[in-house]
């Protein structure tokens, strides 16, 4: 095969890559905050100068292949009206180069300011990464009004929202491509960014730096509402759990309490109060499970609390010994906590 | 030629390593404890000691760099900080030196956690998976040494005199510089 026929093979997969990110959910591309349209920008901005500068490059290299001198008697003669004007071109051109760098990094630096800004923000969430999960905080002037939830945070649009990122085991990084660009969790430092949701909808974000084994299964979910829902949300988040309803709910609950989950989860209301895993007291209210890898449902539940290993090789959830009625009646009981 | 078997003796010591941390990605599906028989004391009726039987399960998980950091982290998450402090004991014994009350085989610890011990040891039988309690034991041998030095977690953070360089606050600048500690010594 020529390299034509393999270059004109390999065109429509080229052109149907950029199609693969079309799934706006978690785009960089696909802005809701006015921190994201700043970066989008600048990411167009650089983008579009430095294809101009390669192109312009490209055509003057191939114009040089191509053109042809002629040489008089002495080749080696040195024309220095000529020479002045090559002279000319290359200081402007260098010139140019300067200029570009400059304003790019100008531009950049007051991206950065506008997104870092010191805004007083309206929701401030601490975010504690774990391997491999997050772990929010929502924090209230009234301590009882605040709560632990993990993996999905709900935000107020129009709002400005203060993250606090801390990590309690490796680096990890906080990114939620609709929103904001990444910014890292380091162990015993406190990092911050802030973003303003400007329209309501569901953004996935990912952890953004590489965190041990199952760093790829490290999501979560951005609920953006309306501030009416987003405060009927946090009254529903800042209660107690939801009283079993049905009897199977109840024995789950017995389940849950006297087996080994209570180690490590807490349920607020019952007497699991651990806090080595993610806050289970609304589980059930969550759309996704295992950091954002599985749909919540009864059946996923089971699936993670007797197989963890086989869903997220490495993860730290231990494989526990359950009866099947055991199992069952706490998938019940877990998918019943909204 | 005489640089063959040096390579092959790298060759050979770098293959070595890879036993540090052996572990499964993906333990095998739980089973019920195993069945340890300990002995608390020398004395037996008759002329042989007390007898004992041990599973073998010990060899999994002693001098394995992965379970003795894994037994560290769930030192810590089950709170048994909370009474023998970072194994210099406090409401509970000292872990770190060579006293055991209750036998110092890996077995015998494995048996103290999921029985419980008189005057204040909870049993942890059902509350914690039994591979951890596997882990949490080879961690408390190595506390007063029994674990090979390159397996063995390193200190914790939070046990240096002050915190990493990394993780100190900022300090204030002083003009003209800040005199070193030696600078402060008699001369």
């Amino acid at each position: 095969m020529t390299t034509g026929a393999l270059a004109l093979r390999l065109l429509p997969i080229a052109l149907a890559l950029p199609l693969a990110s079309c799934n706006l959910v978690q785009s960089p591309l696909n802005p809701v905050s006015p921190q994201a349209r700043d970066l989008l920008w600048l990411f167009w901005l650089f983008t579009a100068v430095l294809a101009a500068i390669w192109l312009a490059v490209m055509l003057a290299l191939l114009m040089s292949l191509r053109a042809r001198r002629t040489f008089g008697a002495d080749p080696l003669a040195v024309d220095p009206r000529r020479e002045s004007r090559a002279g000319i071109l290359v200081a402007g051109l260098a010139v140019a180069t300067g200029l570009a760098v400059l304003v790019l990094t100008g531009l950049s630096f007051a991206g950065q300011r506008r997104l870092f800004a010191d805004e007083a923000a309206a929701v401030t969430i601490r975010a504690l990464g774990h391997q491999w999960w997050w772990e929010f905080q929502y924090e209230n002037a009234d301590p009882s009004q605040g709560f632990n939830t993990a993996n999905e945070i709900h935000v107020p649009v129009g709002q400005t929202v203060l993250v606090k990122l801390e990590s309690t085991d490796v680096i990890h990084s906080f990114w939620v491509p609709s929103l904001m660009g990444k910014v890292d969790l380091i162990p015993g430092r406190q990092n911050t960014l802030r973003f303003t949701a400007e329209r309501a909808g569901v953004y996935r974000g990912q952890c953004a730096e590489f965190c041990g084994l199952q760093h790829a299964k490290m999501g979560m979910l951005v609920v953006a509402e309306d501030p009416e829902t987003f405060a009927r949300w946090r009254e529903v988040q800042s209660q107690p759990r939801l009283e079993p309803a049905t009897d199977e709910a109840r024995a789950g609950e017995r389940a849950f309490v006297a087996a080994p989950c209570s180690m490590c989860h807490q349920v607020r209301g019952t007497r699991a109060a651990g806090h080595n895993g993610p806050e289970l007291t609304h589980v059930g209210s969550r759309r996704t499970l295992a950091a954002g890898t599985l749909p919540m449902s009864r059946g996923n539940l089971a699936a993670w609390i007797v197989d963890p290993h086989g869903i997220k090789p490495g993860v730290n959830m231990p494989l526990v010994k359950l009866d099947p009625d055991e199992l069952n009646t706490i998938a019940a009981y877990l998918e019943g906590l909204k | 030629m005489t640089r063959h078997p040096l390579a092959l003796i790298t060759l050979m010591l770098a293959l070595g390593a890879c036993q540090r941390e052996e572990r499964a990605a993906r333990p095998s599906p739980v089973g019920s404890e195993t069945q340890e028989q300990v002995a608390l004391v020398k004395l037996s009726p008759g002329v042989p000691g007390p007898t004992t039987y041990t599973s073998g399960k010990a060899k999994e998980f002693e001098g394995n760099a992965y379970h003795l950091s894994q037994g560290k982290k769930l030192f810590t998450w089950y709170n048994c900080n909370g009474c023998h402090a970072s194994g210099g004991g406090g409401m509970g014994p000292a872990l770190i030196d060579d006293r055991w009350i209750y036998g110092g085989s890996i077995e015998n610890i494995v048996q103290t956690i999921r029985e419980g011990r008189p005057n204040g040891m909870p049993s942890f039988r059902g509350r914690v998976p039994d591979d951890q309690i596997w882990e949490l034991a080879a961690y408390v041998r190595s506390m007063s040494g029994n674990a090979p030095a390159s397996a063995a977690p390193a200190r914790s953070d939070s046990l240096h005199p002050h915190p990493a360089e990394n993780r100190t606050s900022p300090s204030p600048p002083v003009s003209g510089g800040i005199v070193p500690p030696s600078g402060l010594l008699p001369q």
